[in-house]
């Protein structure tokens, strides 16, 4: 079982990678050193999943609708397991990220493969919702308050 | 109903596939429009048929636009096929729309409010006058103004009346599993849980029309507008192999929380209550529209007596679904030659009886 | 958590030959289809194993008995069934001793379609004792001799039949081949 610390930076790395697009993911590994060779567990196989929303955003959950996801499981040559659930359809994204999951779990090579895959496309990520956020923070009202014409 | 089945017709029905595939294409001298370009330029229409479909895939759903040449039903019909082909691996964790990557977000009943009115790309503002500098090709967009995004927090705004204990809570956060229409035909009486579900993709213009209603009268609750977020949600799951929940995603959410009057019951004091909408990509109409039928649908629950259309739970879950609909609609275009027929039969023997009758009647009378 | 041992190939083509292979077990009492996909999850055969796959995914409650337990992983992660919290609530049940069926979920006469269906993993399907098969599928009575059933296996059968339409499907399964015995047949000793 994993420790919490762990698990965090997995959510993390997975985050990332969930949210990278395919090109994006393969610049960054032709940059880096070769990923680990794999086998394939399970998949990489296209289904559903059950997205869930909650009454009043808070209250008890219902069920709102689909989304495709493809997923993937391999195990590379240095004995990692890697899992990926990624939204939509593509196959061979699932697999690499499946395979990054792997790598990204050694031991000792953990921390290179996060600089050169995960660390770019997180602040890639960063200003893309940096961008977003300013875009919207263009659109924000200032209320002022007409002066009254009484004197 | 009987229905007998009747061979022949297929070189017609080829030959009207050819012209269907070639129609769809259109004027051969214009570039064919690409699922990219619908995906990314006709945006609310993929939206629509996400939600209509019950899908969320832009790729597939813009496919489907093409092939449907713009008709939004039939499209959101394909993608209801085409999501019955795979498998269901699970159930994600519910969306945290208090965490939405904000692109729009306005209320009606606070002016100022922490974190700000957000307009966004709305259409709210536009003068609705055709716009002929569209029709001219290769239009160049300015870039968009940025400001300094705020740190602010954007709490719901029904939290704010909740500090106050003016609102009704919006419910136990019970991690009960969820009714699922999927899985289990429609009951009635359907829990809300199940009735959010047939909403969110419920046909939008039903929606419309419906909350309309409750607004003219048929079941008025006197609804505002309390807030309405447009943004992208992270969606996350938890694999059993793993044990906890990872991001898969992210996808684009329309919320509108209806903030209602309600002069109380025997067991509730005076207070406002809440409507819901929830629905994939950006349709703040929808949304809006859901909202105020959820509420409309509480009636029964609240106390309130239930008269109108939508507050009547059994007749709007039965005639939301558009998919539903348009195939029982469209069915009466098939062969009903022998149903038909034997309706001839009836008909005729009815009036040869009738006239029979008369002829016996006009008999009599003359006697007399 | 040993993920190593493979599902299904091809999960679709698989599972659809493997689906049909059930159906013909079932429509055909105590002919014995073959599975011919390979599968390797010990200590399932590849007949208990397809079956598990092609039935099971996570709107269906499993439970695993005895030494089949040990297989959970692996049908949890290439099937995403559930655990079902009491072998009552479990809408399979995979074992390699057969469970007193009266402890199964029979179904109701609203809804039989939810009762459990047994997988049964046996040592061999002939050389046991003999058993005569009659009924909804049989041209004529027919003899089928499976090890590994328990004593009393007529006489639990028989009162699991007299629940019809309610009552348990069992299929038998042994290496690459199945035996349906559905609960409209009747069994007797031979």
């Amino acid at each position: 079982m994993l420790g919490s610390q762990a698990i965090e930076a997995r959510q993390g790395w997975l985050a990332v990678l969930a949210n990278a697009p395919l090109a994006g993911i393969e610049d960054c590994i032709a940059r880096a050193a070769p990923l680990p060779a794999h086998t394939r567990l399970r998949g990489p196989e296209i289904g559903l999943i059950m997205v869930q929303g909650r009454a009043g955003g808070d209250g008890a959950p219902f069920n709102l609708g689909e989304m495709t996801v493809t997923r993937c499981t391999v195990r590379n040559a240095q004995g990692q397991i890697g899992h990926a659930y990624l939204a939509g359809r593509d196959p061979r994204r699932a697999e690499l990220v499946a395979a990054l999951d792997a790598a990204l779990q050694h031991p000792t090579e953990s921390a290179e493969w996060a600089r050169t895959v995960v660390a770019p496309l997180a602040e890639a990520q960063k200003e893309a919702r940096r961008k977003v956020a300013g875009e919207a923070a263009a659109t924000r009202v200032d209320f002022f308050t007409l002066a009254t014409m009484r004197s | 109903m009987a229905y007998v089945a009747v061979k022949g017709g297929e070189r017609a029905i080829d030959a009207a596939h050819d012209w269907l595939a070639r129609a769809r294409r259109g004027d051969r001298s214009l570039p064919e429009i690409g699922t990219a370009q619908i995906a990314s330029q006709l945006g609310r229409a993929v939206d629509r048929v996400m939600a209509e479909g019950s899908c969320y895939d832009p790729d597939l759903a813009a496919l489907a636009i093409k092939q449907a040449q713009g008709d939004l039903i039939e499209a959101a019909f394909l993608l209801r096929a085409y999501r019955t082909t795979l498998p269901r691996f699970a159930h994600s964790e519910p969306v945290e729309t208090d965490a939405m990557l904000l692109r729009r977000r306005i209320s009606a009943i606070y002016k100022d409010l922490p974190g700000g009115q957000v307009l966004g790309p709305t259409y709210d503002y536009t003068h609705r006058l055709l716009d002929f500098a569209l029709a001219a090709e290769s239009l160049e967009v300015t870039p968009l103004p940025l400001a300094a995004a705020s740190s602010e927090d954007t709490p719901r705004v029904t939290a704010l009346l909740d500090q106050e204990g003016l609102i009704e809570p919006s419910g136990v956060s019970t991690e009960a599993e969820p009714g699922d229409l999927t899985r289990d035909a429609l009951a009635f009486p359907a829990e809300r849980d199940v009735r959010l579900q047939s909403l969110a993709r419920g046909d939008e213009g039903f929606l419309l029309a419906l909350g309309y209603s409750t607004q003219r009268g048929y079941g008025n609750n006197h609804p505002f507008v309390g807030e309405i977020r447009v943004g992208e949600v992270a969606v996350e799951l938890v694999p059993p192999e793993l044990g906890f929940p990872i991001t898969i995603g992210t996808i684009t959410l329309t919320e509108c929380e209806m903030v209602n009057q309600f002069s109380g019951s025997k067991t509730e004091p005076p207070q406002f209550t809440r409507g819901y909408g929830l629905c994939f990509g950006h349709s703040e109409r929808r949304a809006m529209g859901m909202a105020l039928v959820d509420r409309a649908m509480r009636a029964e629950e609240l106390g309130e007596n239930a008269t109108a259309p939508a507050q009547d739970i059994e007749f709007v879950l039965s005639h939301c679904d558009n998919i539903e609909a348009t195939g029982f609609v469209e069915h009466l275009k098939l062969p009903h030659y022998v149903d038909f027929q034997s309706e001839l039969e009836t008909i005729r023997r009815m009036r040869a009886t009738a006239t029979a009758a008369t002829a016996a009647t006009v008999a009599t009378e003359t006697e007399a | 958590m040993t993920l190593d041992a493979p599902g299904f190939a091809d999960p679709v083509m698989e599972a659809q030959s493997c689906f049909r292979a059930v159906l013909d077990a079932m429509a055909h009492p105590g002919s014995l289809p073959v599975i011919a996909c390979v599968l390797a999850a010990p200590p399932l055969d590849q007949a208990t194993a397809a079956v598990l796959l092609t039935l099971a995914d996570a709107a269906t409650p499993v439970w695993l008995a005895g030494e089949t337990a040990s297989a959970w992983d692996w049908l949890a992660f290439h099937s995403g069934a559930p655990r079902a919290a009491s072998i009552g609530g479990a809408g399979f049940i995979c074992a390699t001793e057969m469970p007193n069926l009266d402890l199964l979920e029979a179904g109701s006469d609203a809804a039989p379609e939810t009762a459990a269906t047994l997988i049964l993993q046996v040592p061999a399907l002939e050389g046991g004792p003999p058993l005569i098969l009659y009924g909804p599928g049989l041209e004529a009575p027919t003899r089928f001799a499976p090890q590994g059933l328990p004593e009393d296996f007529v006489k639990q059968w028989s009162a699991n039949h007299r629940l019809f339409p309610r009552g348990i499907d069992l299929i038998l399964c042994c290496g690459e081949q199945l035996c349906g015995l559905p609960r409209s047949l009747r069994i007797g000793a031979a």
